[in-house]
């Protein structure tokens, strides 16, 4: 049977089975999934995780060990990268230093069969698109870091790829202009309808823009999610402590109750968990309760509830302007909580550490996790 | 980014307190460098210095000036042979070991494989190998393989002791920019034969030029290779070393070597103008 027709209709990249190994290391390890169709899809993960292997097996600079890659529909075992439908922004931009910003940008079209004029039509348009019109004849070395990348940009937009492979294009941006260029990037993907594959370790770069985000660590993917649920339904300890911060507590299932799950969660009492449904495991399980610092509520006086509350002492406490975080220890429990709270009241100067306070939660606030 | 090109660049307009400059004017490190320059250049001035000299004799005191040694050596057919020889000889050097260091310092470079590092050693064994033993050593081989000896001989040789110093140049230079820009272009659609005339050739240049310079005085310079493998037509130094049997050629020897101490002056400085123009280029984006 033809391999291709494995792929869903809606797939532009179909990854089979993939492994890279170097050596005895196993950069990329059996990797399996689909990127759709006008996707902005994000590989995030530590460096090392093998998310630059991976893209780069997308690219064609390296060949998998085993297994096959599809894009459209096409093998690409043996395709070397020119002549692949895909294109490139490097981590460092790679503008050909002795080329001028035009030239740079056309350095792909000498096979296009274009004559001058429209030649000069389409570098002018992408010159437009990244909104440097005029900066045509200047050299690479006269160019900032966030023009170098808006050139590298347009140089692989112009071929009109049908997948866009970015390698942490904003890595190497101060704090502010990321932010800016992370909007602008989101924008631009959005309309020129090209699938961008973006390589980050950023994890809210990658929450920001993505329709949807691989999690990869040790060269496997450990989830694929839209960010939201990604951030809300981790599907394991690990994704659940890279994105975001997460407090865990080890516990055991007692039972269930309606579409709620009880769980004995040690120092936090009996906890009741709504968000994993009928997937959560059955009584006596060993699993892990996480919660997240901003879902918990703190508060100085005795809230008149009677579960789903625990009483502790804060140890530390950090005033953010907009918010707050606290770290609360509880008995039977070495490590603090962390509580992120919004300073919804005036704060005050009083000192906010060593206070007795209650914290809170609700039971759709509860993820259950069995690894 | 700016920074790195900055840095790179000579510091020529540091300003130096002007007491710490005179404190230091004439201390001994002066007259040590004054006397290393003289050491190194005052033997090679009497080359132009007699070759005006209005004497068959090479001595002092200094008779009174005069061109007609120069005349004499454009006079000398042997002579312009041996030159044109020499340049021929030298021209060919140049180019092939260039290439072949090209491809030597781009596998250095680029590829990962098997005894890289032993191999890289294996191709600097003529650097150090003495001269007198590969002479020897080449002249049994070319007997042994029925090989006349002729220019082309002498033209081998040269390209043996050529290839470790192109490959040298041509190493750093390439190590000197990023090879992800050899990727992009690989990326955008050009394949490894065209992207290396778009991107690597032209980004390497300086170190071409540098490298056709030095291996071109290399061989030309060369004697002893040339003394063993010489057939009936022969190389400027050894020309000039045969001639040294009869004192009346020598002043026109004199004359020529002027010329050449002069050429080979003015084409070092230019090819290390050339390197040191390319370096201070920033090739590295972002880094």
């Amino acid at each position: 049977m033809n391999q291709a027709m494995n792929t869903t209709t809606n797939a532009i990249i179909s990854i089979r089975s993939c492994s890279k190994l170097f050596g005895p290391v196993r950069a990329v390890d059996d990797i399996s999934f689909d990127i759709a169709r006008g996707e902005f899809f994000s590989l995030l993960g530590p460096s090392g995780c093998g998310k630059t292997t991976l893209l780069r097996m997308l690219a064609g600079f390296e060949q998998p060990t085993k297994g096959n890659i599809f894009i459209d529909g096409a093998g690409m075992a043996g395709v070397p990268p020119h002549l692949r439908p895909t294109n490139m922004v490097f981590q460092n931009y790679a503008i050909f230093p002795h080329l001028d910003v035009r030239k740079n940008i056309a350095y792909g079209l000498r096979k296009a069969g274009l004559d001058k004029k429209q030649l000069d039509a389409k570098v002018d348009e992408m010159l437009e698109l990244i909104k440097l019109p005029g900066f045509g004849s200047r050299a690479a070395h006269q160019l900032s870091g966030g023009q170098r990348q808006r050139v590298a940009l347009a140089r692989a937009l112009i071929k009109r790829p049908k997948v866009l492979l970015l390698d942490e294009p904003l890595g190497a941006l101060d704090k502010k202009l990321r932010e800016e260029m992370q909007l602008e990037l989101r924008a631009l993907q959005r309309n020129v309808g090209i699938t961008f594959v973006f390589v980050t370790h950023d994890q809210e770069e990658a929450l920001t823009m993505s329709d949807r985000i691989a999690v990869m660590s040790s060269g496997k993917v450990l989830q694929i999610e839209s960010p939201a649920r990604l951030y809300e339904m981790p599907n394991c300890k690990e994704v659940a402590g890279f994105i975001g911060t997460m407090n865990f507590f080890d516990a055991k299932v007692k039972g269930r109750e309606g579409n709620a799950t009880l769980v004995d969660a040690g120092p936090l009492g009996t906890v009741r968990s709504t968000v994993n449904g009928s997937t959560a495991p059955g009584a006596g399980a060993a699993i892990t309760v996480a919660l997240r610092p901003e879902k918990i509520n703190i508060s100085f006086q005795q809230p008149n509830v009677g579960e789903n509350v625990v009483k502790g002492t804060t140890s530390a406490a950090a005033y953010l302007g907009d918010r707050s975080h606290f770290y609360v220890s509880i008995p039977g429990r070495d490590k603090p909580i962390a509580v992120a709270s919004q300073n919804i009241e005036r704060a005050s100067d009083a000192s906010r550490t060593d206070q007795t306070v209650w914290l809170t939660w609700r039971d759709d606030s509860v993820v259950l996790l069995t690894s | 980014m700016s920074t790195q090109s900055e840095a790179s660049r000579p510091a020529a307009h540091v300003h130096v307190p002007s007491s710490v400059m005179e404190g230091r004017k004439y201390g001994f490190l002066f007259f040590y460098a004054l006397f290393y320059i003289a050491f190194l250049y005052v033997p090679s001035l009497f080359l132009p210095l007699f070759s005006f000299n209005d004497s068959i004799y090479i001595a002092f005191p200094l008779k009174g000036f005069t061109l007609k040694w120069y005349g004499e050596m454009m006079a000398s057919a042997g002579l312009l042979d041996a030159l044109y020889n020499s340049l021929k000889v030298a021209g060919v050097v140049a180019v092939v070991a260039t290439i072949l260091g090209m491809l030597a310092a781009k596998a250095m470079t680029r590829y990962t494989f098997p005894a890289k590092g032993a191999l890289a050693s294996f191709i600097m064994l003529p650097f150090v190998v003495p001269g007198i033993i590969l002479g020897i050593a080449l002249l049994v081989l070319t007997f042994s393989i029925g090989l006349q000896l002729s220019l082309f001989t002498i033209a081998v040789a040269h390209v043996l002791v050529c290839v470790p110093f192109s490959m040298l140049v041509l190493i750093s230079r390439l190590e000197g920019f990023d090879k992800n820009l050899e990727e992009a272009s690989l990326d955008l659609g050009e394949n490894a034969w065209t992207t290396f005339w778009r991107v690597t050739f032209p980004l390497a240049l300086p170190g071409v030029i540098a490298s056709l310079l030095l291996t071109f005085l290399s061989s030309f310079d060369e004697f002893i290779l040339a003394f063993f493998l010489a057939g009936n037509e022969v190389t400027l130094p050894i020309y000039i070393w045969s001639q040294l049997r009869f004192p009346s050629k020598l002043p026109s020897v004199l004359a020529l070597g002027s010329l050449i101490f002069m050429v080979s002056f003015v084409l070092i400085v230019f090819a290390e103008w050339i390197r040191r123009r390319g370096v201070s280029e920033p090739t590295k984006p972002g880094a």
